[in-house]
């Protein structure tokens, strides 16, 4: 079995603990002191650093949700000095503003480590050619899956997204033993290999795949397993927390959260208490050694299960289970967070529409599709369908700037679309997975 | 150049489902608005009724109480020679005069052949087809 950091991956349970609770300590008084953000918010809660005497403690801790990173936009909540920060990333926010995060060197190299990690887990190392198919730029996925994969001396051919014949040609061509990109992707480049005649289990070397960014399930698994005849495993992260960082291993019993970098909880959403063993709920995350933008009791929003026993392969670390969904209304669309409430900023920009709307997902092949619905307003109304199909065009490109995923629009006759009281619920997702 | 050799025509706004035709042409019904021309232009997800009809205000008030978007557009109704090189004869009017159709349609009735237009210069294309002797339908005619 081969391990990339043989000592933390295999530390006995206690010491591993132990080890969190003088990072947390460490981390606690570090942000008390130099943060005013954190300062003021354990002043609210009534917390002192001295006040966490063991990990348990950590409860103590108020929580921190995406609505803190847009209220601070862009920088805010940094708390290393600017000149220390060497990337950027952005993702899309809960409105119509993006949210930034940044790092240091030395958070950049925590990331790698903990990929390389990851896919030494999974059996990739020196000799592997992996084929980065998530997006490169502000999105964490394509630049976080292309330094893990160097980290381990693999060689990466960063193919971003798009252009799947010739994704197809260079993994035949180069050799590609592995692929990183969301489920629905992969599913998708099989049917377009076999429409190219190219068969993956006879005529590629792809044998392995790291999937994540959207939902998935076992079914999924299953289906990629046997029709390209590889292996998948499940990856998880998200940007607040660094990016792509933690995957299963091998033996496929969950994904290992690296305990001397994130401490994880699972809450009862509405209770905030801790669920009892293996149950599910609310995934919260502590970022233990992020210097540029520390993460504290981080509501990711995703609903998964706890498992602390020790693994198979060795590594003592915890693991969490599927992500189940969402606590919150996002959406995942081809990887890319959706969130209703972008949609509805967008549209209050659009004179021609009304701010009602219906959101419509549906998955033609193994691709997602989003439909918008929208109502015309009356004095917009024209006879001729060019001035119609402007209004929808219109409509289509600030939607698909916005939220940076296409859109279809459907407009509607004005007061058609329903109407809520309370919660609303303009989702209808037909995706069966 | 007389408003009244423009005719209106209502337009309404149609979803893409079943139903949205039969729901137009009742209302009609009720009302006793007969119906002398209609078309359907159909696009990505939805389509647009145009109707030549009896009574366009009557028309337009009932459609709108019952939740559509209608509104009345400004077309002209050119009597044709009901023989061949009769549509060639309007075409050909207009082509000449630079003027665009942003849309047509024709029926044939008990005026005879009409081509029913949207063009970009409604009032001049009226006048050019009087000067060349064509006729066209006037509101009374509806």
């Amino acid at each position: 079995m081969d391990y990339w950091s043989p000592r933390i991956e295999t530390m006995p349970v206690q010491d591993l603990k132990d080890l969190q609770y003088k990072l947390l300590k460490t981390l606690t008084y570090k942000l008390y002191s130099f943060s005013d953000f954190y300062h003021a918010r354990m002043k609210e809660a009534k917390v002192h650093p001295d006040d966490i005497r063991s990990l348990d403690d950590v409860v103590k801790l108020p929580f921190m949700k995406k609505s803190d990173l847009r209220d601070n936009y862009p920088d805010k909540l940094f708390v290393t000095a600017r000149e220390d920060v060497v990337r950027f990333h952005a993702s899309s926010g809960t409105t119509g503003k993006p949210t930034v995060v940044g790092y240091t060197q030395h958070d950049l190299d925590a990331w790698s480590t903990s990929l390389a990690r990851a896919l030494t887990s999974c059996g990739l190392g020196r000799g592997d050619t992996i084929q980065v198919s998530y997006g490169y730029g502000l999105f964490t996925g394509g630049l976080g899956l292309h330094y893990g994969a160097e980290r381990i001396g693999a060689a990466v051919l960063p193919a971003s997204v798009g252009n799947t014949e010739r994704q197809i040609d260079l993994m035949v061509d180069m050799n590609v033993t592995a692929i990183a990109c969301t489920p629905s992707y992969l599913l998708h480049m099989g049917e377009v290999a076999e429409k190219m005649g190219i068969n993956f289990g006879k005529d590629t070397k792809l044998r392995r795949a790291i999937l994540g960014a959207e939902p998935w399930t076992e079914r999924m698994r299953t289906r990629i397993e046997e029709n390209l005849g590889i292996k998948a495993y499940d990856i998880f992260g998200t940007s607040e927390l660094s990016g792509p960082l933690f995957t299963e291993c091998a033996e496929q019993k969950g994904i290992h959260v690296w305990g001397d970098l994130a401490l994880t909880e699972i809450l009862d959403p509405d209770t905030h208490e801790t669920v009892a063993p293996g149950e599910k709920g609310e995934l919260v995350v502590t970022m233990l050694q992020k210097e540029a933008l520390p993460m504290i009791r981080y509501r990711v929003g995703d609903v998964t299960t706890l498992h602390e026993d020790v693994c198979s392969c060795g590594r003592t670390s915890p693991r969490i289970g599927r992500i189940q969904g969402r606590v919150d209304d996002m959406l995942i669309i081809r990887g890319i967070n959706v969130f209703p409430s972008q949609i509805e900023h967008t549209l209050m920009s659009i004179p021609e529409v009304g701010q009602h709307f219906m959101i419509e997902v549906d998955r033609k092949g193994e691709l997602d599709d989003l439909l918008v619905r929208v109502e015309l307003k009356r004095e917009y109304f024209s006879d001729k369908i060019d001035d119609l199909m402007k209004i929808k065009r219109k409509v289509a490109h600030a939607l698909r700037s916005s939220l940076n995923v296409a859109v279809e629009v459907e407009l509607a006759n004005p007061d058609s679309l329903p109407r809520f009281e309370g919660k609303a619920k303009r989702v209808i997702d037909r995706r069966q997975m | 150049m007389p408003k009244e050799h423009l005719i209106q025509q209502v337009s309404l706004f149609s979803e893409n489902k079943p139903g949205k035709l039969a729901a137009f042409a009742k209302a009609m019904e009720d009302e006793g608005i007969d119906i002398l021309a209609f078309s359907i232009a159909e696009a990505e997800g939805f389509g647009v009724i145009r109707a030549l009809v009896s009574q366009p205000e009557k028309a337009c008030k009932k459609l709108s109480s019952m939740g559509f978007m209608v509104r009345t557009t400004d077309v002209l109704g050119v009597r044709m020679k009901d023989r061949p090189g009769g549509l060639r004869e309007v075409a050909d009017i207009l082509g000449e005069a630079g003027i665009n159709i942003d849309y047509s349609y024709a029926f044939s009735g008990r005026h005879g052949a009409v081509l029913v237009l949207r063009v970009d210069r409604p009032k001049d294309a009226a006048k050019i087809f009087m000067d060349k002797g064509l006729d066209l339908l006037r509101e009374k005619d509806l």
